[in-house]
């Protein structure tokens, strides 16, 4: 046994002479970090480039059986899903390691924010690290593109919309389109960005932001107190170094390692328990009894333009959107020194909480998207009986007519419909007989008017039905220049 | 300052070796060919863009006899500008609306806000767009909801008892149809 191990060895440190792996060792994984710096706040990073290898991998595997043209694209899905040995859950795989990554990359980015991380000397870590978090973005879209089903075709559609509204939009547009409508060139532009263009932006920027953890060094686990000062700082980190220095792999490493192979086991549970994302019928404009949504990731996104002003829409895409970025790349050069701790920087904190509020908040309304027609509710959303009980000939032609009319995609009645307009259970408590026929004949407030579309004895029933609706215990409304108009 | 003065002043001009000079043609020969290279590769990334402004056809719609006066109907048209290989998305629909015997309005599929696909109700003479809520008239303009401006309008010809419509392309509100 000695004599194999001596053999063993010396083969080991001939390999070793040649290819200097110890030294390479040394200079990167082996290279000293603040013992302090090992905690469970600093796993974020490597978990995403866990996720990014997988993604590669599942990724290169998949290509091998995907097809970039619109007329074999969705067919070359479902074989895979149906067909191919696993390909349902190399699909499932790459889908569930692409969310995990968005999710990790997002922790990743606040967790460095709040523990001061970008300031001095670490401005280009933070920066390139930006330009990953977009990139990572424009993977995942990309990615949803190649799914190329018809929530694909349509959130598609929705950019190329936001495209041409820029100054020079419809020479942008066919730039990025390849063509005149959304097509085979389209999706081939798309293909080419998510396998090659952007996967090779991440690696080399990738490299530059490890280079850039060798060269300045971990960011050392705040104290509050401790704050950063450019003059000192060197100095105070080959301090800590010196007295606490642990070599990163494999003595740092041990939480790295834990979290990765936890979020590798919980992408592998979501990939088999979920299975794969669609495709959910092909892309075809034709059917136009569609409701796009895009992806989790974008659902503020689809939000915001849902609820701010038209007005500002514009004036948002083209300078707020591109403003708001530079002011993300900037973040280093606004604080560049002093406190690190969560706990001295409470402006920080009140920031991340509030963007992050917003965006959650945003995402959930864009789940319900309450702004939208329900497109089936007038012919799936009946009135309910208590609505109807007891009611005149008059009143329910009435509500026929609401229900007839699509009255019901944008107005709910006692939470039942469209969530667009107003509820309309108490309307009568709201708006006298005379405010009725006129929000009805003449809309507005939002509402499009139905003067040309009602002949006058259907306003009279439909408004006399909508006068009966208010709650038991109140009374409607009346104009006190008038008798009160008998029910 | 005993240091400074034995260090060499750098002369102005450094002689020029035979090194540095082959070196130096080499740099210029590449960049020369880098951009004689790049010439073909611009000119295949723009190509969408060149002859751009020619991506409009007259595109039968089908005979009058499919839309009855005073309706609005859904027609479908294979874009004319495509590859074999773009399947089903070549297939464009547009709604047809017609007022009287000569009289037509036709309309993109696409909202004028974000480009999702419009719905006609007649029961209510309404189009919807179920994405963010644009709302529009029977005539195309703007009911309630975010668009900015009506729906999308087709210029039309009527030919040999067929419906024409000028297009090929996807509107958006940098280049209307």
């Amino acid at each position: 046994m000695g004599r194999m191990r001596d053999i063993s060895r010396s083969v080991g440190s001939w390999f070793d002479d040649r290819l200097q792996v110890s030294r390479l060792y040394a200079a990167t994984a082996g290279h000293t970090i603040p013992s302090r710096s090992a905690s469970w706040w600093y796993v974020l990073g490597s978990a995403t480039l866990v996720c990014f290898v997988l993604q590669v991998v599942t990724g290169i595997c998949l290509s091998l059986t995907y097809v970039p043209a619109p007329d074999q694209a969705y067919q070359s899905l479902e074989y895979l899903n149906y067909t191919v040995s696993f390909g349902w859950f190399l699909r499932a795989l790459h889908d569930w390691g692409s969310q995990f990554m968005i999710a990790l990359i997002t922790l990743h980015m606040i967790q460095v924010f709040l523990f001061g991380a970008y300031k001095y000397p670490r401005e280009l870590t933070w920066i390139v690290g930006c330009v990953l978090f977009f990139c990572t973005l424009i993977m995942a879209f990309t990615g949803q593109v190649l799914r190329f089903d018809q929530d694909a075709y349509w959130a598609l559609q929705i950019v190329m919309s936001i495209i041409g509204r820029f100054p020079l939009g419809a020479e942008l547009l066919y730039l990025v389109q390849g063509g005149p409508i959304l097509g085979s060139e389209t999706l081939s532009r798309f293909y080419s960005l998510h396998v090659f263009v952007v996967p090779g932006l991440i690696i080399a920027l990738l490299t530059v932001h490890l280079r850039l953890v060798l060269t300045r060094g971990i960011n050392e686990y705040p104290v509050p107190g401790e704050g950063v000062d450019p003059e000192t700082y060197e100095e105070d980190y080959e301090d800590l170094l010196k007295k606490t220095g642990i070599r990163f792999f494999p003595d740092g490493a041990d939480k790295d390692v834990i979290f990765s192979s936890l979020v590798i086991t919980g992408i592998l549970c979501c990939a088999a328990i979920f299975g794969p994302n669609g495709p959910n019928g092909p892309a075809d404009p034709t059917l136009i009894h569609t409701t796009p949504r895009p992806d989790f990731y974008f659902l503020s996104m689809f939000a915001a333009f849902a609820l701010m002003p038209p007005y500002m829409e514009s004036f948002v895409i083209v300078y707020v959107l591109p403003v708001a970025i530079v002011l993300l790349f900037l973040v280093p050069f606004i604080s560049n020194k002093g406190e690190k701790h969560p706990s001295r920087r409470p402006g920080s904190v009140i920031l991340t909480v509030m963007v992050m509020m917003t965006l959650v908040v945003l995402a959930i309304q864009g789940l319900s998207s309450p702004w939208s027609p329900h497109m089936n509710a007038w012919s799936a959303v009946p009135v309910q009986p208590e609505f109807v009980k007891g009611r005149t000939p008059l009143e329910l032609v009435g509500a026929s007519i609401l229900q007839e009319k699509q009255c019901r995609n944008c107005h709910s009645l006692a939470g039942a419909g469209g969530k667009r307009g107003p509820d309309l259970a108490d309307v009568a408590t709201r708006l006298t007989y005379d405010q009725l026929v006129r929000q009805v004949l003449q809309g507005g407030g939002n509402m499009p008017a139905y003067g040309k579309h009602l002949e006058p004895p259907e306003v009279s029933a439909l408004v006399a039905f909508l006068r009966t609706l208010y709650p038991k215990h109140e009374s409607a409304a009346r104009n006190s220049a008038q008798p009160p108009v008998p029910r | 300052m005993a240091d400074h003065e034995h260090k060499p002043i750098p002369p102005a001009f450094p002689p020029v070796t035979r090194r540095g000079m082959l070196f130096r043609l080499g740099v210029g020969l590449n960049l020369v060919a880098a951009s004689v290279v790049g010439i073909p590769l611009i000119g295949y990334i723009s190509s969408a863009l060149i002859g751009r402004k020619a991506k409009q056809a007259w595109i039968p719609l089908g005979n009058l006899d499919r839309f009855p006066r005073g309706q609005t109907r859904l027609a479908t048209y294979r874009n004319p500008f495509t590859t074999p290989w773009d399947g089903l998305v070549a297939d464009i629909p547009c709604w047809v609306r017609r007022m009287t015997d000569g009289a037509f309005q036709v309309f993109a599929i696409n909202c004028a806000h974000l480009g999702c696909p419009v719905r006609w109700f007649p029961q209510s003479g309404l189009f919807m767009c179920p994405c963010h809520g644009g709302v529009y008239y029977e005539d195309g303009s703007v009911a309630s909801g975010p668009p900015p401006r009506g729906l999308y309008e087709y210029e039309y010809r009527l030919r040999k008892g067929h419906l024409e419509v000028r297009g090929g392309q996807t509107p958006n509100l940098s280049e209307p149809v």
